[in-house]
């Protein structure tokens, strides 16, 4: 912090940000994603200059965090796993005590192309929440079976709740504002897929304004998406049990 | 007469048992009222073995052994489902911990950064 800078790298970044852009914060909860992480943090820094990285380590084994601070990120390194929401929480809460305007979420294993960050940016001058959305017209990934269902099931009543189209609402590349990062800093579900169905229904019960812009995921750099007919299965009912419990929750 | 000996006996060992747990402090009060609670009950039953056909029938319950059975499961029950609450509220509670001490070491991490740069500076500007 106190290396002597010189003038030129103090400026740098001042001049190429346009005074109208907020001070974002992207977070990526990362675990045990030591192969792709730099990767991702990398394409970022070229990407978005004037955003600022913060990578939350949640307990992985490998060199996750140290990795990420060797790409230039801020990594913040919990003692043990505390999946996916435990970690976001924990992202959120950094970015309400630094102050940031805004805080994007992307995955650590790089299927989220920070290309289209500008524009989940563009999207929070008519929202609060901003989904990047697979399934909306850009991108020709899919999904069947029970997995389907899971997705067209949470995607009809979510929609219908939030009074406009919602096709991926499990998606984890999503960017909200000040007093959703207020919100999300202080409750924000632990249990699986409520980081993302229960945050969304509890968005929507806030009467903040959700919306969605269509994006094109990637092949993931490393890791496998579970394909077994049972998994998925599994994933339908605890889909079904954690929209239930969040239409269930004032 | 057999019988009294043996519930009495099973009871005064539990009750006995109980009370040093606390006296130890190895059980928080909460838990210890509940236990001492449940002590004094099997004593009473222990000591008089025949008293819960009196108290069954003024329940409505035709046989003792059903009304100590059926309230053992719904007190059973009721404690499994007091320590998964515990241990859900205790989950909740380290996991604000692990967040506190994620955060803490990443400041601590920079303050020691920044401490041990002048200290550098001044080195290369005695070498």
């Amino acid at each position: 912090m106190t290396t002597p800078l010189t003038g030129a790298e103090h400026a740098e970044p001042a001049a190429t940000v346009p005074a109208a852009v907020p001070r974002t914060l992207i977070i990526i909860p990362a675990w045990n994603e030591s192969a792709s992480i730099a990767g991702v943090i990398g394409e970022i820094g070229a990407a978005l200059p004037f955003v600022d990285v913060l990578v939350v380590d949640d307990g992985s084994r490998d060199d996750t965090a140290a990795a990420a601070k060797q790409a230039g990120a801020t990594a913040l390194s919990l003692p043990y796993n505390l999946g996916v929401g435990g970690a976001m929480r924990l992202g959120y809460r950094y970015a309400r005590d630094h102050g940031y305007d805004v805080a994007i979420q992307v995955d650590a294993d790089g299927q989220h192309d920070p290309a289209y960050v500008p524009k989940l940016l563009d999207g929070l001058s008519e929202a609060s929440l901003v989904i990047g959305a697979r399934f909306a017209g850009e991108g020709d990934y899919e999904v069947h079976g029970p997995r389907k269902w899971a997705m067209s099931m949470l995607s009809f009543v979510i929609s219908r709740l939030a009074r406009t189209k919602l096709t991926d609402t499990t998606s984890g590349f999503r960017a909200c504002n000040r007093e959703l990062i207020e919100l999300f800093a202080d409750w924000y579900p632990v249990e699986y897929l409520g980081d993302t169905v229960e945050t969304l229904v509890r968005t929507i019960r806030l009467h903040h304004p959700v919306a969605q812009i269509p994006v094109t995921m990637r092949q993931r750099q490393s890791g496998t998406p579970s394909q077994s007919p049972a998994k998925a299965m599994l994933y339908l009912g605890r889909a079904f049990f954690a929209l239930v419990l969040a239409l269930s929750r004032r | 007469m057999h019988l009294t000996i043996l519930t009495g006996a099973t009871a005064l060992v539990l009750v006995g048992f109980i009370f040093e747990l606390v006296r130890r402090r190895r059980l928080r009060e909460k838990y210890a009222v509940l236990w001492i609670v449940v002590g004094v009950g099997v004593l009473a039953l222990g000591l008089y073995p025949h008293g819960i056909n009196t108290v069954s029938r003024m329940f409505g319950v035709a046989n003792g052994a059903s009304l100590v059975l059926f309230s053992a499961v719904l007190f059973l029950l009721m404690v499994c489902l007091h320590l998964s609450w515990e241990v859900s509220r205790l989950e909740d509670e380290t996991r604000v911990l692990a967040e506190e001490t994620a955060l803490l070491r990443l400041r601590v991490d920079d303050i020691a950064a920044r401490d041990s740069e002048p200290q550098r500076e001044r080195e290369r500007a005695t070498s």
